[in-house]
């Protein structure tokens, strides 16, 4: 169980003792701790196994670099798989288990997978699975996806509460380590506004890993109170537990936010900056060696860290290894809290001198390990050849330090390679003009160095912002240079050495990569894996790179480096997501008669954004089509009303009004009478059918479109186009007026005599004075303005009558009360549809994107005797071809069979293949009035062919049907109902 | 929902004219034919959830630097003059 003895830190509490379970195990740790600290100090050294060998693997680093230390946390609603625990806060009550093993860490079935290493190295995938190709699917395939991935999802629907945010600032720095702090401090004292993200829970970076002095105070005092100081700015915002998992183009930052046990448990900013500074810090390299993954391996930093910021003292005997003089910290540090460190295993001849009794192995490198499910010892080798077994349980290794510089690399800019501190640093002269680097992640690796690069370039930053810079002392500190030694894997020993832990990539299978011709980085990155984890490679990639430049005798510059790209982190899809999910995803849109129609009975369809009333139910109705048979034949027999406001309505207006209407409509505008309706056709200028719809003429200058309600948008749009790039000079307003004016369809042979009971007395609708097609601005109901079109989509005698949204309502409610002797009824959608088809007008199913005005019957619209929007590409050859398809109606010989939209239609006697089809059914229903089966199709020469019998056929549903071909208008083709 | 849309290249704006000779070959070119500009390049924007403006965009597409923006009625009164 655990231990309650950690050395005194500033940042444990002892007193407040934390709960949590791993692997089913009950253990303790303390306020302070992540999940890792907890599990190191409670002797788990196991954590979970390797992607493809599953080998036991155990925890390397202390951040978000951590390579291995994956777990799945187990939460109440949902599992999140792929966790770092290094990065995991913990809490009481938190749950974890290892991934990648089966039946548990310990006793992995899949471990087999490492004997079998032989077969399954480098581009095993490309060569194992490669025939016979039926396998592909049925087997290779399955087996893959099940041995492989990492971790598992819960498949629970439970969606955390995620927000999306926006933030703006005048500069953005990145990261509270000594740089972040010391440039955030000077940025807000001279007034600026800034933003600083932490990664972690805690301030302060690389600082809370050392218990070193800063202007004469601990390091951590240091940090309070600048902290303290940067609290007291009011233009300075401080925001941990925040990653930036991304640059991106005009200063725009993306930067994730968790806070588990808060009501919003994720945030996903988007961060607009003028400019920033990447104070990322830099990450510890490894040094591959034979055995290097086993637990009780890891960065010498990090050891250090969980030492001085967790308190950490369970190590029994600690061995370094190391080519640079960082880790000679970490054996003081050690040394410091009475841990054993049996010594340094330093590559160089001349290491570092100490002050202190540390054993030290110089020139020797270790060169391999010991243990089965963690470290047990050592053997190194010195300059003379001569192998020495040592004891340990912990090996701190450090290979040098790689500066952070993913986010630099985002907007497309290649670091460069510096050569005194043997990693890349952010590409200096193209570097974005939004970001520059500064600290380690800009490759300083003393802390002097930190505070005078800072310095110098906040101050840069501040000059470019045209602010002047106040004054700050930076702290003062004495630190030795650092020195390293260009060493970067053991050549001793044929077993393997791991470069990626994440992915399973060894030297050899980087040589194996080389060998078969994969010689450019990007393509040893795609064929071995390298860094293609959730880590991305941070503890790997530059050390991979100095292998292949090795094998190509190359300088590691000249062999390059692939290019980091987004998310800095794994970024759950939630996150991105945010609350738009669900009924969130879009706004809905209700119709103004929405409550009324909800109330006697609608049911709704989605219609766009819109939620349109389909059908009225009675109690009597078992099924929807007993009500929509209902309405339709309510409507043809007397009289219905159905809401129309999700129309698109656009109101023009201007002197040039008419002219501008006449050339967006492909059929003539320019003569229509003031009082008169009249139909448009509107092509794209490619000569397709954009939308169709009716256009009234008010008066001399003002005109009102309608166009369907899925087209409103894009009309509207098309219509501001055609004004203000192509026409700019015509004298035209628009407005889209859909939302501020309600539209009621009231239809049948009875409709007259029911608006004539709410049009106030002085106006008179007879069919003499106010025939088929008028329209005219009224009152209604005492003196509310409305206006009233004489239009059918129905094909019935029919009105449309526009009112202020406010008193739709209220206004159909009456109606039925007016209605009554007429046995008046609302109808929704369908029944709107069924009508339409019965008169074969076209709608979204046949205005489909690849329709021509020919294809409508309505080639005759395309008047060629003016310019308007289509006219001379609806010409072209291919959309005017002889025979092609025709909108033509069917009905099936037996009127029970009922015709499925999407059908394809064939000839009888002729083969169901490609080169027979000859058209498509678009709509089809059930007309109560016909009492048959109907449908709207396009087919070849179709027109020509009405009373011939065809095939409609889908094969995917296994249907097929006989029906006759005829005219799409199936109802009264002469329109005397409607005239009437 | 985005607050501007995005639309394509501006030449767009210079539409031919319908009654002139091969006005078919014409507005073949300018619906279809467009240079694709490693560069500076100006594009159409529309304004959608603001003050429904159509804009010229000149935009480097190297590094996608807003260079200028213009109202598309006075660019194009301007082509006129």
């Amino acid at each position: 169980m655990s231990k309650i003895n950690r050395i005194k830190s500033s940042f444990i509490d002892t007193t407040k003792e934390i709960n949590f379970v791993f692997n089913g195990k009950k253990y303790k740790g303390f306020k302070g701790d992540t999940l890792s600290s907890a599990l190191l100090a409670n002797d788990v050294k196991l954590i979970g196994r390797s992607f493809k060998y599953h080998r036991p693997r155990g925890i390397v680093s202390h951040g978000s670099e951590e390579p291995n230390g994956l777990v799945e946390v187990i939460c109440d609603h949902y599992n999140e798989p792929n966790t770092k625990i290094t990065t995991v806060e913990l809490y009481e009550g938190l749950k974890a288990k290892s991934q990648n093993c089966w039946p548990s860490v310990k006793y992995d079935l899949m471990s087999i997978n490492d004997k079998l290493s032989k077969f399954i190295s480098a581009g095993f995938y490309y060569k194992t699975f490669m025939w016979p190709s039926s396998f592909w699917e049925k087997i290779y395939e399955p087996l893959i996806r099940k041995a492989a991935g990492l971790g598992s999802l819960s498949l629970s629907n439970f969606s955390r509460n995620s927000e999306k945010g926006f933030l703006h600032c005048d500069v953005l720095i990145i990261g509270s380590g000594p740089a972040g702090l010391v440039s955030t401090y000077i940025a807000g004292l001279s007034g600026v506004r800034v933003i600083l993200v932490e990664e972690d829970f805690i301030y302060g970076g690389s600082l809370n890993n050392e218990v070193f002095h800063i202007s004469d105070m601990p390091a951590q005092d240091w940090v309070k109170s600048i902290l303290k100081n940067l609290d007291k700015l009011p233009n300075v915002r401080l925001m941990k537990k925040t990653t930036v998992i991304g640059m991106f183009d005009h200063g725009i930052y993306g930067a994730i936010e968790k806070n588990k046990h808060k009501k919003i448990e994720q945030i996903f900013w988007k961060i607009t900056t003028k400019k920033a500074l990447l104070c990322s810090g830099s990450t510890e390299r490894i040094l591959p060696f034979q055995n290097n993954d086993l637990p009780g391996i890891m960065l010498s930093g990090s050891i250090r860290s969980y030492v001085n910021r967790w308190g950490i003292n369970n190590l029994q005997k600690v061995l370094l290894f190391t080519n640079n003089d960082d880790a000679y910290l970490t054996a003081k540090n050690l040394i410091e809290n009475g841990i054993n460190c049996i010594g340094i295993v330093d590559t160089r001849n001349n290491p570092k001198k100490t002050g202190y009794k540390l054993k030290i192995y110089k020139g020797s490198q270790v060169i391999n390990a010991f243990g089965k499910l963690n470290l047990k010892g050592v053997n190194i080798i010195n300059k003379e050849g001569k192998i020495t077994y040592l004891e340990c349980d912990y090996l701190g290794v450090s290979g040098g330090w790689n500066p952070n510089i993913h986010i630099s690399c985002h907007t497309g800019v290649k670091p460069e390679w510096n050569q005194q501190i043997l990693a890349f640093t952010p590409g200096r002269n193209n570097i974005s003009t939004h970001l520059k680097a500064a600290g380690s992640a800009s490759g300083k690796f003393t802390l002097n160095g930190c505070f005078a690069d800072a310095e110098s370039k906040i101050k840069n930053i501040l000059n470019e912002l045209k602010v002047k810079p106040k004054k700050y002392v930076i702290p003062k500190f004495n630190r030795d240079k650092y020195n390293i030694d260009p060493f970067w894997f053991v050549e001793h020993g044929s077993q393997r050495k791991w470069v990626d832990f994440q992915n399973d990539v060894t030297i050899k299978d980087i040589e194996i990569a080389y060998d078969e011709n994969f010689r450019s980085v990007e393509h040893l990155k795609r064929y071995t894996t390298l860094g293609m984890g959730t880590d991305q490679g941070k503890t790997s990639n530059v050390t991979g790179l100095a292998i292949l430049a090795k094998l190509s005798k190359k300088s590691i510059p000249e062999v390059g480096t692939t290019v980091f790209r987004p998310p800095y982190i794994p970024l759950s899809l939630d996150a991105v997501v945010g609350p738009q999910i669900g009924k969130n995803l879009k706004p809905i849109r209700l119709t103004p008669t929405h409550n009324w129609a909800k109330a006697n009975g609608a049911s709704f369809t989605e219609s766009g954004l819109w939620l349109r009333a389909e059908w009225y139910s009675k109690k009597s109705e078992k099924k929807w089509r007993e009500s929509v048979d209902r309405e339709v034949i309510s409507v043809r027999n007397s009289v219905g009303f159905c809401d129309v406001s999700t129309l698109g309505k656009i109101d023009i207006q201007g002197r040039d009004a008419q002219d501008f209407i006449n050339k967006i409509y492909s059929n003539g505008f320019a003569k229509l009478p003031i009082g008169k309706v009249r139909y448009g056709l509107m092509l794209r200028e490619d000569g397709i059918v954009m939308d169709d719809g009716t256009t009234a003429r008010m008066s001399e200058n003002h005109f009102i479109m309608t166009t369907t309600t899925i087209n409103a948008e894009s009309v509207y749009r098309h219509l501001e186009f055609c004004h203000q790039c192509l026409w700019p000079k015509m004298d035209v307003h628009l407005i889209s007026t859909t939302d501020a004016w309600a539209q009621i369809a009231i239809a049948g042979p009875n409709s007259r005599k029911v608006i004539s009971k709410i049009l106030d007395k002085e106006f008179d609708i007879s069919n003499e004075k106010f025939p088929f097609m008028s329209c005219k601005e009224l009152t209604i109901c005492g003196g509310i303005n409305a206006r009233l079109f004489r239009i059918s989509f129905s094909g019935e005698l029919a009105y449309e009558l526009s009112l202020p949204t406010q008193y739709a309502s209220s206004f159909v409610s009456h109606l039925m009360k007016v209605g009554k002797e007429e046995n008046i009824i609302p109808y929704g959608t369908e029944a709107l549809g069924v009508m339409r088809i019965e008169k074969g007008h076209a709608a979204g199913a046949e205005l489909n994107g690849t329709i021509s005005a020919l294809n409508l019957n309505m080639e005759k619209m395309v008047s060629s005797q003016k310019d308007s929007i289509g006219m001379i590409l609806s010409k072209r050859e291919g959309l005017c071809l002889p025979g092609g398809l025709r909108l033509i109606g069917l009905k099936p010989i037996n009127p029970n069979n009922q015709l499925i939209s999407g059908s394809h239609l064939f000839n009888e006697n002729e083969n169901r293949s490609p080169e027979n089809d000859l058209g498509y059914v678009t709509s089809s229903c059930y007309s109560p009035t016909l009492k048959s089966f109907i449908a709207l199709a396009f087919l070849k020469n179709g027109t020509r062919r009405y009373g011939q019998k065809i095939n409609v056929s889908n094969p995917i549903l296994k249907n097929e049907t006989m029906a006759e071909i005829c005219n799409p208008i199936f109802v009264d083709p002469n329109g005397d109902r409607l005239r009437g | 929902m985005n607050e501007f849309i995005y639309y394509g290249d501006a030449s767009l704006l210079k539409r031919p004219k319908w009654d002139n000779k091969n006005a078919e070959d014409k507005f073949y070119k300018y619906l279809y034919l467009r240079k694709n500009i490693a560069g500076i390049h100006k594009e159409l924007w529309f304004h959608q959830q603001g003050d429904r403006s159509w804009l010229i965009v000149t935009r480097n597409t190297k590094n996608h630097e807003i260079i200028r923006v213009e109202l598309a009625t006075e660019v194009v009164k301007g082509l006129d003059k």
